[in-house]
């Protein structure tokens, strides 16, 4: 996946934990603008306002 | 029937990760713990080798704890001092359990001792969180919307914590929340959690937020940012040595992180407005849960009884949807009720 099979031994281990790092950063970003889009709708509703 | 299929996988798949991930990532965000704990004896009891549950497992808790601490930074839960020296003993202490376990596969004891210590350590956690949630008052209980740079009050400090700051062997180190303890007893502990989580082959995360709690006196946010923190290293290094030998499945990974990356925003969300004390009782229950299944993998091995692995499942997966259902109840209660809240006397 993502053409790391074409690496070997540590670059490729290596790109495994880097992909899991990146997805992670671009999830906290993107959930992170969703968050704050929808945010105050969400606790409003919750809320019960 | 059609069958969308992305990383290899059917759809429904996905949607069962991405879901089990949302479960997780509620606990993991509130706790700091669960990773490991629930996702490795998932994916053995779903049939993927051991090599692939546990090397996939530690990056997932890697990915989680990754986001979970960039969200308790936010809130200004982390030490970072405390953390790096944290680190410092928690590795020594990891590297001394990891010998200690290739001594015992020498002997041919070591599956046996682990299994036993693990139930042992889970369910002794488990029965005193519980005990100490049971008792109320003054049990230990900190509540969770702890200003970091705030000074805690001493009636929230557990006594065995008191005791240990008492020790002033310097050097001394000043920690948020104005906990003042030696450097000495911090390495110590993470030390002694290092061991642990070295010798069980576990994150340890259930091990070392209580310990520096009820040791070292620290606040529970402060506690649980710090060993989000932790992890983060310890979950990295330990993915990056499992992806060499090939243990690592993204097709795992991208879905469970795609959920828990969500759960964890709510999870670490609900710390600040949920009465840590409220949930307490749950987790106790969780962690003597996780110990009960534990105990009936081990003995299915024992028996030949595989009927007994989707028992232990059964309890894991049972159990966290309990704690986390009760954590997203009590956060929905205590928005829902924000002007009781904002009248009662006593915090």
């Amino acid at each position: 996946m993502f053409g790391i099979e074409t690496l070997s031994g540590n670059a490729q281990a290596a790109a495994l934990v880097g992909v899991v790092l990146v997805e992670a950063m671009v999830l906290y970003v993107g959930y992170g603008a969703l968050t704050a889009a929808l945010g105050p709708s969400v606790r409003k509703a919750i809320g019960g306002e | 029937m059609s069958v969308f299929e992305l990383f290899g996988m059917s759809a429904g798949m996905l949607a069962l990760f991405v879901a089990f991930g949302v479960l997780i990532g509620v606990l993991f965000g509130f706790f700091g713990m669960g990773g490991s704990f629930l996702v490795t004896p998932a994916l053995l009891v779903m049939g993927y080798p051991s090599r692939v549950a546990v090397g996939s497992g530690l990056a997932f808790v890697f990915g989680t704890s990754v986001i979970a601490t960039l969200k308790h930074r936010d809130l200004g839960q982390v030490d970072y001092k405390l953390g790096i020296s944290m680190i410092i003993g928690t590795t020594v202490g990891l590297e001394v359990g990891k010998e200690i376990v290739l001594y015992l596969e020498e002997l041919g004891l070591a599956g046996n001792i682990i299994s036993v210590t693990y139930v042992l350590l889970l369910g002794g956690i488990g029965l005193f969180v519980t005990y100490e949630a049971l008792k109320g008052g003054n049990g230990g209980g900190v509540s969770h919307d702890v200003d970091g740079d705030a000074d805690i009050d001493a009636d929230d400090i557990p006594e065995l914590a008191k005791k240990i700051q008492s020790y002033s062997l310097p050097p001394m180190i000043t920690l948020r929340g104005g906990v003042k303890v030696s450097l000495w007893m911090i390495l110590l502990v993470a030390f002694a959690t290092g061991l642990l989580s070295g010798f069980l082959g576990v994150g340890g995360g259930f091990i070392r937020m209580p310990a520096l709690f009820y040791l070292i006196g620290v606040p529970v946010p402060i506690a649980v940012g710090t060993d989000l923190f932790e992890i983060m290293f310890s979950g990295g290094i330990g993915s990056f040595l499992y992806a060499q030998s090939g243990g690592v499945d993204l097709s795992i990974v991208a879905p469970l992180l795609a959920g828990s990356a969500l759960g964890a925003r709510v999870g670490s969300a609900a710390t600040s407005i949920v009465d840590e004390d409220e949930i307490k009782i749950y987790f106790g229950l969780m962690l003597l849960l996780g110990a009960l299944a534990v105990a009936v993998r081990q003995a299915g091995n024992y028996l030949g009884m595989g009927v007994l692995d989707y028992v232990s499942l059964a309890l894991i997966l049972g159990s966290a949807l309990m704690v986390s259902g009760a954590v997203l109840y009590s956060a929905v209660k205590s928005m829902r009720a924000p002007s009781a809240a904002g009248s009662s006397t006593a915090d």
